[in-house]
């Protein structure tokens, strides 16, 4: 009796296996999708990181839009970089744009110390909330907030907070560009800039665009829109707009003159060895 | 009797209305007033004086910018100082014109005699006309400008005024006391309205811990066709726009519609008030009554203040600030904010300044969601809170917008209520610009 329950068992749910195997491998056969098996290979050579930093939805996304393309002027994998879109182009056997690897920096130097606070923030731990509720927890209406977007929206781990300063830190070995953190910041205080040698960096680190006495009266760092680093920069490097100083980094030789003629030690250098210490002046006799 | 009130959620908070029956007292005038150009929703004024001019009580100093814009007047009459940037309430530098108090030298053209004007001479659209150039917006705090509300856009009729009369945020006594001390001109205001609206009926809603107010105003109402009065229940949030249509008519406004869609327009008491002055007095919105209250404060009180008065003034005339402030509120406790500093300016919406002892003030500890459902309970547009909290944190902005977040009136009864702490409101609000946002992005 009970072998009989067993045998009918297997021997239908063997006959439902068997129909099953020949619709599936039908409809396999019958619905096949043609894909381009170059997507497949171009998704196998991206990083696979999924950052969105291409603005795409993901690598998958920017793969498809390479086959379909068939041009890669326009698309570019931040995380990858020029190594990557090189083999993307032998995949697909077209021409590579190259482009020159960008990192993240953050542009306000509003450290406590520099920029004391006004007011107690207590809300929310988010600057989008925090921005959307005032201008901030010190007289700077453009300093960063402190509350870490920018740091959540990382993907690879390169940007954190420095407990001592209150400002994120960005970590240029593991930085790969992806722009999350500048679609994440509302004061657009994070910028991608042109990588140079030796991870050297000259930059306005401050975005305060009050009159020069409202500036510094916020923050003894500001940017106080003096016009100095501007007259004194020989590459026209440097642009001024609303009280603010910017340097292109594409026409920058990393001089650091501007550097020194800054009066509120606004613009920043990064990787550079100490300076020589300039010999004494003679005494006027 | 049962009292009326809206269908789904609502709340009771602690009342505290501390400053209930205490008489309007006119603030005095301050050195220097600071007159914010963004005092209402929409694109602010655009200046008309410049350093150096004298200007008097009344006169025009700030222009419409735009369809949703109002005309600034100045509240005092003195010569300009120069136009600034300071912190207003919204927590961001907005325009100021300063002015150095010299005199109090009012506009000829102002009634300022106490004389009730009861007979309403002007015409439908003279009335309009008024109502937008003295800069009139709704009181109750959003600042609408009353004008356009008075304009239906065409395919739609009004069919009914309503008047919020309601005041449901805890502390606030302002609207309560102006309806005791101002009754009669209200009841010409409401006409007024009646008449720019073109509508027969007017429907007056007051909850009913106002119990005097309601007992006033039926017996007003006797000697004003159309206009009917309702006490309603004393529940959070009665005076929302469209919880009292619910409450009143019975009729639900569509969602992402407005309240004109159904044929009903809903003005603010203190706004009836100010439309009385403007149409029968010929005197600009420039002055507000404001409570000033909190529970260290000395002298909770109802004050008549005069807009661009820095808000330390109407501490200082309540008695000082208390040693154990935490925050400074301006609006009530469940809709205000919070403001930076004592220097903000008071402006044509603010109803009052609240000052929150630090120990009720501070922030609870944010614990888990317990998927207790209690916001859903409590959310009187029938959205999930807990749900939009969540979309908002993982920035899932289409979904947030299919699950309705743009409904959300913005009431903090759902964060009132979490037993978690959780901030649903603060999330919420930017998943609605957010969303807001890209709406507007799609449609451009």
């Amino acid at each position: 009796m009970i072998l009989t329950l067993v045998f009918n068992t297997i021997l239908v749910l063997s006959i439902i296996g068997v129909l099953a195997a020949v619709i599936l491998a039908v409809a396999a056969k019958k619905f096949k999708v043609e894909e381009d098996p170059r997507i497949d290979d171009v998704e196998g050579s991206l990083p696979g990181a999924n950052c969105g930093g291409c603005g795409f939805a993901g690598c998958r996304a920017f793969a498809e839009a390479c086959v379909k393309e068939m041009e890669l002027s326009n698309l570019f994998c931040p995380v990858g970089g020029n190594d990557c879109m090189g083999s993307v182009a032998d995949i697909l056997g077209l021409e590579a744009v190259k482009k020159a690897p960008q990192t993240a920096v953050v542009r306000c130097n509003g450290t406590c110390e520099h920029r004391p606070k006004t007011n107690n923030y207590d809300g929310s731990v988010s600057c989008a909330i925090a921005s959307s509720l005032y201008a901030g927890d010190t007289g700077c209406a453009y300093g960063c907030l402190g509350c870490g977007d920018c740091v959540t929206a990382c993907e690879f781990d390169a940007i954190h907070m420095n407990a001592e300063t209150g400002l994120p830190e960005v970590d240029d070995e593991k930085c790969v560009a992806c722009g999350a953190c500048v679609t994440a910041c509302p004061k657009t205080l994070i910028e991608l800039r042109k990588k140079m040698p030796k991870d050297r960096k000259v930059y306005v680190s401050c975005r305060n665009m009050d009159k020069g006495a409202a500036a510094k009266k916020a923050c003894s760092t500001a940017c106080i829109g003096c016009t100095k680093c501007f007259k004194e920069c020989p590459f026209e490097a440097i642009t001024m707009e609303k009280n603010l100083a910017f340097i292109d980094a594409d026409k920058c030789k990393l001089c650091r003159k501007c550097v020194s003629v800054c009066p509120t030690g606004a613009i920043v250098e990064e990787n550079f060895p100490p300076r020589k210490v300039k010999k004494e002046e003679a005494p006027a006799l | 009797m049962v009292l009326k009130t809206f269908k789904i959620g609502g709340i009771h908070p602690a009342e505290n209305k501390l400053s209930a029956n205490a008489s309007i007292q006119a603030l005095a005038i301050p050195k220097t007033v600071y007159i914010p150009m963004a005092q209402h929703i929409g694109a602010p004024a655009t200046p008309l004086i410049k350093k150096g001019d004298m200007v008097k009580v009344g006169q025009m100093i700030g222009k419409a910018s735009g369809f949703v814009s109002a005309n600034i007047h100045s509240s005092v009459s003195g010569k300009v100082k120069k136009i600034d940037q300071i912190l207003d309430s919204s927590g961001y530098k907005k325009d100021v014109v300063v002015i150095d108090v010299e005199g109090d030298e009012w506009e000829e053209t102002i009634d300022r005699s106490a004389e009730l004007v009861k007979e309403i001479t002007m015409s439908q659209d003279e009335i309009k006309t008024r109502i937008a150039e003295s800069g009139i917006v709704g009181l109750g705090g959003a600042t609408f400008p009353t004008h356009i509300k008075l304009s239906p856009p065409p395919g739609n009729s009004a069919e009914v005024l309503i008047i919020n009369a309601v005041e449901c945020e805890p502390y606030l006594t302002a609207d309560h006391q102006i309806m005791l001390e101002k009754g009669e001109e209200i009841m010409i205001g409401v006409s007024i309205l009646m008449k720019g609206i073109g509508v027969d009926k007017a429907i007056i809603g007051i909850e009913n811990n106002k119990k005097d107010a309601i007992a006033y105003f039926k017996k007003l109402a006797k000697g004003y066709q159309g206009i009917e009065i309702t006490p309603l229940k004393v529940q959070y949030p009665q005076g929302g726009e469209k919880q009292l249509i619910a409450a009143t008519i019975g009729k639900e406004v569509p969602s992402g519609a407005l309240p004109i869609a159904i044929g009903a327009v809903v003005n603010n008491v203190a706004t009836a008030y100010a439309v009385y002055e403007a149409v029968q007095k010929n005197k600009p919105l420039f002055e507000r009554i404001v409570t000033v209250t909190g529970k260290s404060v000395a002298k909770p009180c109802n004050l008549l203040v005069r807009g661009g008065t820095p808000v330390n003034d109407l501490i200082e005339a309540a008695g000082g600030l208390p040693e154990d402030t935490g925050k400074v509120i301006s609006g009530g406790p469940m809709m205000g904010k919070a403001i930076v500093n004592l220097e903000v300016p008071s402006a044509k919406g603010t109803s009052g300044i609240l000052i929150m002892q630090d120990t009720e003030s501070a922030r609870e500890k944010m614990d888990a969601c317990i998927r207790c459902a209690k916001c859903v309970k409590v959310c009187p547009m029938g959205i999930e809170p807990y749900l939009l909290m969540s979309l908002s944190e993982k920035s899932m902005w289409e979904k947030s917008e299919n699950c309705n977040v743009m409904d959300c009136i913005e009431c903090g009864s759902c964060s009132f209520t979490c037993p978690s702490n959780r901030p649903l409101l603060d999330f919420i609000r930017l998943g609605k610009g957010t969303v807001g946002q890209i709406i507007r992005n799609r449609k451009s």
